[in-house]
């Protein structure tokens, strides 16, 4: 009888890890160069992870080695933080219907489906949480989903939050994209003008809440999804991301931020260069995108691989995204080493990669940083992350690894090959 | 007067030279020269748009204007794109590179339609891009032709390497999205045959020596019967491994001279590629996959040279953003995934050029040929080196660092 009691422990411990729960043996990353984010590049580090969480991480020297600790030799390995994509559209998800502009009540979680291949994609590249969006065809096209790339069955096990919380942004866009036929605005003047039009009637929402909050005769008012997720907006639990290109549309969207007192954060902004002062100088972050030449839309005629450098140089908080597939989540570090290239400091491109997006979703108590405490959620490279040359050899979520490109399948999420992927990369236009 | 006059013919003579081909000397710490090994320490003499000397022991005459960098190699040379007829803006006005009137329109030339001034021919050409093979795009049967020109130069003709080069043909899904008729792959073939077989005809017809038997003048026949003869050659789009198969049966049948293009599905047909003797001109590593192209893959450059197949990296067409790929980019990507860089840089430099035919001018740095440089200022795949200068027929195009 006695003897039975470790083999069931051990049966149930594998069934748990399969499962894709956090592992409670601590795992030691052993002789990497550990670039933390937080704190500078550390030679022959030792990082430590246990129950999905970073329980130690130092030079060689300095970190004690729990007992009985997984070994995993990363000698010649870069370890970084998982990354962050604060804009993408893999998981199969969509928003709004062409029913309405403005789609505050509508989910993209509602839509996402857990299986789909493209989080290998993602996964391939490095990252580790994502704020999946809604496309940019409306004004308010709805609530985006912060994800964690965790192996899951249902999409509320991917999520930060509990799903009835706030687990996402909204998505909002300005310029040509949301321009269309009634119900749709026809000119830029009329877009900002039913945004305006929504808010207002947002605020008077409020306002009669906290009426009927304070006074016993007033009575609230009925409930309403839309008002719901906007009162969200106007007491800045919930952030807006904001798809904008030119320079004007850039200083509208921080106008209405201001108007209505909403947080925000600056999407493509592909002429941000052109107002760097005055982005800085608003204090608001912009997620940038990374493309290999100029073009497109006649909005973003005026993109600027630039962009990061002199967005970096007037001194405005500048992150990254792959809007996923516009650039392909395999790539986004590569996005990273292009700005670098056109002038951006690599210590800002890195952070731009990591704590940078972890802020702009309200997550970096979580992610963005390899600091004790945090989700054991990493990358290993083969090399310098700025290099063509390298390979992210591994992806681990929560002290779970994920990704492993010495495995046959997950070499061919990596690369491509004869069906790698079950379906179409679907991308839409931006 | 009259030594003062004769100073005067040599100011002049030397001011021309300046604005046309200066002589200039370019030293390089490694010089790929795509002609033999890597030059350390090397020198690269230009005289008048040509390559005058190459070697590590090259004196540098005096008044030769002098340069120096970390790595230097041929200007890159795009096997195929749709550069200068697929414009910038995501507007029909300056989308040029598919007809959708009719499925096969091969009397469609470049040449008419080349916007030496679209701001992506100067934004390819200042990241090292010096000679492209472009033209009508995929998405038609039979979409018109390419050509071959230097990215210098505001107008089309000086530059001019060639005035049709191959008829871009196709057989992927994009097609029978483009057009009413054909509906179906095997549609898609049976058009193709037929017009060819109605070509081999005329051409059967044009060859009597009677000229009075002779069919009107036909355009369409006319460009087809070059095909028939190998004057052009067949440059056939095509991914999925059906769709090459039936690319290669076509060729067989028609006796066509072929490139094959994009090809994501190559790897399936290594043996058969390998063996009807054809080039191919790679889709670009990153390119989205999807439909046709669902299942590409970053290795089958790799895969292709491995077997010996000759492959060259294209930037191709793109129908969004970004508006133009970059092979520099592209190769760089195939280099990290099992091309060795020499190959990597081959693809898109003398192998490039060898098959489009070009290489007698370009492609490579040796004595004679075109003066079509580009300097950098470190390994050119690293994402974070830089094209600091693009040289062509022996005249500064680009001397910003990107």
């Amino acid at each position: 009888m006695k003897k039975r009691v470790p083999i069931l422990t051990l049966w149930a411990g594998i069934l748990l890890s399969s499962l894709g729960y956090a592992q409670t043996q601590p795992h030691v990353f052993r002789g990497a160069t550990l670039i933390p984010i937080a704190g500078s590049p550390i030679t022959n580090g030792l990082l430590v992870v246990q129950n999905g969480k970073i329980l130690a991480i130092g030079p060689a020297s300095q970190v004690k080695v729990p007992a009985g600790a997984v070994e995993i030799d990363a000698r010649g390995k870069v370890i970084m933080p998982g990354l962050v994509d604060t804009h993408s559209h893999i998981g199969e998800g969509s928003g709004g219907d062409r029913t309405s502009t403005l789609n505050p009540e509508v989910r993209i979680v509602d839509a996402l489906n857990p299986y789909s291949d493209t989080f290998k994609k993602a996964l391939a590249g490095g990252i580790t949480t994502v704020n999946i969006m809604p496309g940019s065809g409306h004004l308010m096209s709805g609530q985006t989903a912060y994800l964690k790339l965790r192996e899951a069955r249902r999409i509320e096990d991917m999520l930060f939050t509990d799903i009835d919380g706030i687990c996402g942004g909204m998505k909002m866009a300005n310029g040509t994209n949301p321009i269309g036929a009634p119900p749709f605005s026809g000119t830029r003047g009329k877009s900002a003008a039913l945004v305006r039009q929504l808010f207002t009637e947002a605020q008077e929402y409020g306002r009669k809440i906290k009426a009927a909050e304070t006074d016993t005769t007033k009575q609230r008012p009925t409930r309403d999804l839309r008002m719901e997720a906007l009162q969200e907006i106007l007491s800045g639990k919930r952030v807006v991301h904001f798809h904008t290109h030119q320079a004007n549309d850039v200083l509208t969207a921080i106008r209405l931020s201001q108007e209505f007192g909403f947080r925000v954060v600056l999407h493509h902004v592909s002429e941000g260069w052109k107002v760097a002062d005055e982005i800085a100088k608003a204090g608001v972050p912009s997620s940038i995108i990374v493309i290999d030449s100029p073009g497109g839309k006649v909005e973003a005629i005026d993109y600027s691989s630039t962009n990061g450098a002199m967005l970096e140089k007037a001194g405005a908080v500048v992150g990254f995204h792959t809007d996923d597939g516009v650039t392909d989540s395999r790539f986004f570090i590569r996005g990273a080493a292009m700005a670098v290239r056109n002038g951006m400091s690599r210590e800002k491109a890195l952070e731009a990669l990591t704590i940078v997006g972890a802020n702009m979703l309200d997550l970096k108590q979580r992610v963005g940083s390899l600091e004790v405490g945090k989700d054991a959620d990493l990358v290993v490279l083969s090399g310098d992350p700025l290099s063509v040359y390298t390979h992210v050899e591994q992806t681990w979520v929560e002290g779970i690894k994920r990704f492993d490109r010495s495995n046959e399948q997950d070499h061919k999420y990596a690369v491509g090959g004869f069906d790698a992927y079950r379906g179409i990369f679907d991308y839409h236009n931006h | 007067m009259k030594p003062i006059h004769k100073l005067f013919t040599i100011y002049l003579f030397t001011l021309g030279s300046l604005g046309a081909n200066a002589q200039i000397a370019i030293k390089g710490e490694t010089i790929y020269t795509m002609a033999g090994q890597p030059l350390k320490n090397g020198v690269v003499l230009v005289k008048d748009g040509k390559i005058e000397a190459v070697g590590t022991n090259v004196r540098i005459p005096a008044n030769y204007q002098t340069y120096s960098a970390k790595v230097v190699t041929p200007g890159l040379v795009d096997a195929h794109t749709t550069l200068g007829l697929a414009g910038a803006l995501n507007v029909d006005a300056v989308q040029d590179q598919l007809e959708t009137s009719n499925a096969i329109q091969p009397e469609l030339r470049a040449i008419d339609a080349y916007n030496p001034n679209d701001p992506l021919v100067a934004y390819a050409r200042s990241l090292g891009v010096t000679t492209v093979h472009t033209g009508h795009g995929p998405g038609a049967l039979i979409s018109g032709q390419t050509m071959i020109t230097k990215t210098s130069g505001q107008t089309v003709g000086p530059a001019l390497l060639d005035t049709t080069t191959m008829i871009a043909m196709t057989l992927t899904d994009a097609v029978r999205s483009n057009f009413k008729t054909p509906g179906t792959r095997a549609k898609s073939v049976a058009m193709l045959r037929t017009e060819l077989m109605a070509a081999q005809e005329y051409r059967k017809k044009m060859e009597n020596t009677d000229a009075s038997k002779h069919p009107s003048r036909n355009l369409k026949m006319e460009y087809l019967s070059g095909l028939l003869s190998g004057q052009y050659k067949a440059l056939i789009s095509a991914h999925k491994a059906t769709d090459i198969s039936s690319a290669l049966r076509l060729a067989q049948e028609f006796g066509l001279q072929m490139v094959l293009d994009g090809a994501a599905e190559a790897y399936l047909l290594v043996d058969e590629i390998k063996a009807a003797g054809i080039p191919v001109i790679i889709h670009p590593t990153m390119m989205r996959a999807g439909g046709d192209t669902k299942n590409a893959s970053m290795e089958t450059a790799a895969v292709l040279a491995k077997a010996g197949i000759p492959i060259a990296i294209q930037s191709g067409f793109e129908g969004y953003v970004p508006r133009t790929r970059i092979i520099l980019y592209e190769a760089g990507i195939a280099a990290s995934n099992g091309l060795s860089f020499e190959q990597a840089l081959a693809a898109i430099t003398i192998n490039a050029a060898k098959i489009i035919g070009q290489d007698r001018r370009v492609g490579s740095l040796e004595k004679g040929k075109d003066a079509d440089l580009v300097l950098f200022d470190g390994d050119p795949f690293e994402y974070t080196s830089h094209v600091c200068k693009v040289i062509i027929d022996g005249k500064i195009e680009s001397d910003k660092c990107k």
